[in-house]
């Protein structure tokens, strides 16, 4: 992609009476920030064939893991950073990172809850994910991932019964090698960006889940990632086969705690859906974002990418993104299978320096295909929020149409929102439609809100919740909750 | 007007937006229970006295004093001012989108109430006591489901304001040009709800041209405001008098 002016650029102008409730908001310290003093059992830093073997190794791989993971090295090494988002990044030293990382006490990997070390449990319940309250009260099965090990997965016999096969990769890649080797890079492969490259070489682990032919999985499937270990980047893989008319719905949440050095995030997260299957993917992001100054935040480099492979299939992306100190993520759908459809409902809030450039991409290719964009942009303090978005039709998709929505609001005078809506069609009778609009929480709505007695920040809640409705209502229930919250926290006091 | 001390008590106030003087001096007494019209050609300030006491931020008070139940309201920020009981109705009320209407008003109410020591209601005891009063207001229950005001007709946008004056149960309540956009139906609705609040205690300033409804509603004063100062007190008489003859006869202070 190339780098042209933004379509439509918003720039808040000056606004003084703002100003001194605005400092407040940006002083604001992130709430989830600690360290679990856990021992790490980690690989010194530097990143070289050997680095990969070993992590391979580790890992009790089979053959063809190690030979795909080294050929991904070998093309990383050729290739350059991406520069074309609209991001100011520090230079990221490769070699000073460590790869791999495990909680020590989790050598002897706990066969139930009952065996998890104790302070992994309390660090959920600091960041007020009781796993095994709420994962048994709200019927979601949860992998959670600590660092780069998987631990207490629930709920597993359930989802056996049915055939669902729900675990951590490092687990299917032992149990289900064929599955693996079938899917593994097939719809991002080893070279398709740098940071998917990184990933296809040195990922730890991540989450698993397989959906048998007419399934429809039980229960939502929910995986809390966070970073813990110091100069540790994570490389999630997911991986979600829906077979022929099967659905699912996936949550991820996650939570960082607070660090004075930046870490990398490259997740590479892939969708199979065949004939009339459905996988809906939601994620809330809450990684910490860096002080005022934009240091020591979360580097999130993600790609994110769904095959719509069968006649009728459907890819649904949810995503409430409030944390990081930069974000660069497009979730994808690629629409191939006749009648296929795909959606992306976002919500991103930037506050402080953060910095966000995302959005998605939907590329038809199959006749009768169709895609539907509703992105909702929040700025705050000095952040800056990009949506990009790109829709292409191929020549050969016969019938295919595009709706996008793209929303931004501004938060006091010194935040930006940027929308780059590429359209790229190939065939003259493609319906491919865009709407953007961009607001202020306006002096006289919030007045409103006053008058009847509710203060300026909490009617800033409540503008910001209105504001993002239409994707909070695509979220599972206690996920929407969960993020209301959120966005309630990410920008406390930013409007006076 | 008779007995204890007012409920509200404004004395030369003087109000300013942007470069112009609006309230050049406005001073009047408005008793608990007891409501008063406010009348005056377009431009002579009546928006501007209740979104001057209300606080809105574009308002910017030059001197003067206004007292609430003795409490200094001048000095207080927009909420604090509605949680002492100030419910200000709306020209024309904006929409909040995507915001539910029950969600908007509990929400100010549990504001409200927290301020004043008593415990929130619960979204299941909010929703009872919201139906029943929009029921009597001649309100369909799902205007409570909807996002405030989105989409909704200039009439409606009123009787949702009357609405929420019902539910938030203001000690004192200005309504600015209620009865505009309202049918028939709106004005008897906005007759019996005053009446009801006004027997609870509840003290009134109405701005309206609209004889009928003012009559109906029994006002204890009709003021005249001119070019920002009251211009006229007087009773019903004042009211009726304005309707057949109009402002423009009346402009140089009759000194009445």
């Amino acid at each position: 992609m190339a780098s042209p002016e933004p379509i439509s650029t918003a720039q808040a102008l000056a606004d003084k009476p703002q100003e001194a409730p605005l400092e407040q908001a940006l002083q604001r310290p992130y709430q989830h920030g600690f360290v679990t003093d856990i021992e790490s059992d980690s690989l010194p830093p530097g990143l070289d064939e050997g680095t990969i073997r070993a992590i391979s190794r580790k890992k009790k791989e089979p053959q063809f893991l190690l030979d795909w993971r080294l050929a991904a090295f070998r093309r990383w090494q050729t290739m350059a950073l991406p520069d074309w988002a609209r991001l100011k990044i520090a230079p990221i030293d490769f070699q000073a990172l460590s790869y791999y990382s495990a909680p020590k006490s989790m050598k002897d990997k706990p066969k139930s809850l009952d065996e998890v070390d104790p302070k992994l449990l309390e660090t959920y319940e600091k960041l007020g994910v009781p796993l095994h309250e709420r994962a048994a009260l709200a019927g979601v099965a949860v992998d959670a991932v600590f660092d780069s090990v998987s631990v207490g997965t629930t709920f597993r016999k359930q989802l056996a019964d049915v055939g669902v096969i729900f675990c951590s990769f490092s687990h299917a890649v032992q149990n289900h090698p064929e599955l693996v080797e079938k899917y593994l890079g097939t719809v991002v492969p080893q070279g398709d960006n740098f940071y998917a490259a990184l990933n296809s070489a040195v990922f730890s682990d991540g989450s698993f889940v397989y959906i048998p032919k007419g399934v429809k999985c039980p229960m939502e499937l929910s995986s809390y990632f966070r970073i813990n270990a110091q100069n540790t980047g994570q490389f999630e893989r997911t991986l979600i086969i829906a077979e022929e008319g099967s659905s699912v719905s996936y949550l991820e949440g996650c939570t960082a705690p607070q660090r004075d050095e930046n870490q990398l995030h490259a997740a590479v997260v892939e969708l199979i859906a065949h004939d009339d299957a459905f996988i809906k993917y939601s994620t809330v992001q809450n990684w910490y974002p860096g002080d005022e100054h934009g240091v020591g935040g979360i580097y999130n480099f993600v790609t994110k990418r769904g095959l719509a492979a069968g006649k009728r299939s459907r890819i649904a992306w949810t995503q409430i993104e409030t944390g990081s100190a930069i974000t660069w993520k497009y979730p994808s759908c690629v629409l191939r299978g006749e009648g296929s459809s795909g959606e992306f409902f976002s919500i991103a809030v930037s506050n402080h320096r953060q910095q966000a450039d995302t959005g998605t991409k939907m590329i038809h290719l199959g006749k009768n295909t169709t895609s539907r964009i509703v992105s909702k942009g929040i700025s705050a303090g000095h952040a800056h929020n990009a949506y990009r978005g790109l829709v292409r039709i191929n020549p050969g998709a016969e019938g295919a149409r595009n709706h996008t929505q793209c929303d931004s609001l501004l938060i006091g005078p010194h935040c930006g929102a940027h929308t780059f809506p590429y359209v790229d069609s190939g065939r003259a009778d493609a319906v491919v439609e865009h709407e953007a609009t961009t607001t202020r929480i306006s002096a006289e709505r919030l007045f409103y809100c006053e008058q009847r007695g509710i203060d300026a920040q909490e009617a800033t809640a409540l503008i910001v919740g209105g504001f993002c409705q239409a994707v909070l209502e695509e979220l599972p229930m206690e996920f929407a909750l969960e993020a209301k919250a959120l966005l309630a926290v990410s920008l406390e006091g930013a409007v006076g | 007007m008779t007995s204890p001390e007012p409920l509200l008590q404004v004395r030369d106030l003087r109000v300013q937006v942007g470069e112009r003087t609006v309230l050049h001096s406005v001073s009047l007494d408005v008793n608990a229970g007891s409501l008063v019209v406010l009348m005056g050609a377009n431009g002579s300030g009546k928006s501007t006295l209740g979104l001057a006491l209300a606080g809105h931020p574009a308002y910017q008070v030059l001197g003067g004093q206004a007292l609430l139940a003795g409490k200094d309201l001048l000095a207080l920020p927009a909420h604090e001012r509605a949680r002492a009981g100030l419910f200000l109705s709306f020209q024309s009320p904006p929409d909040v989108p995507g915001v539910k209407n029950n969600l908007f008003i509990r929400t100010a109410l549990n504001a409200q109430r927290e301020s004043r020591g008593q415990p929130p209601l619960d979204a299941f005891d909010f929703l009872t006591s919201a139906k029943q009063a929009a029921k009597a207001l001649g309100l369909p229950e799902a205007m409570l489901g909807r996002p405030v005001n989105e989409g909704f007709s200039g009439g409606e946008r009123k009787r949702n304001e009357l609405l929420q004056l019902a539910l938030l149960q203001p000690r004192l309540a200005l309504l600015d040009e209620i009865d505009s956009g309202m049918d028939v139906d709106g004005v008897r609705a906005v007759v019996e709800q005053v009446r009801r609040q006004r027997a609870q205690g509840t003290a009134f300033i109405v701005v309206s041209h609209y004889l009928q409804m003012i009559e109906q509603l029994e006002p204890d004063a009709v003021l005249r405001l001119d070019q920002g100062c009251i211009a006229e007190t007087g009773d019903l008489g004042l009211a009726r008098h304005i309707a057949e003859t109009g402002f423009a006869s009346r402009t140089a202070p009759a000194g009445a």
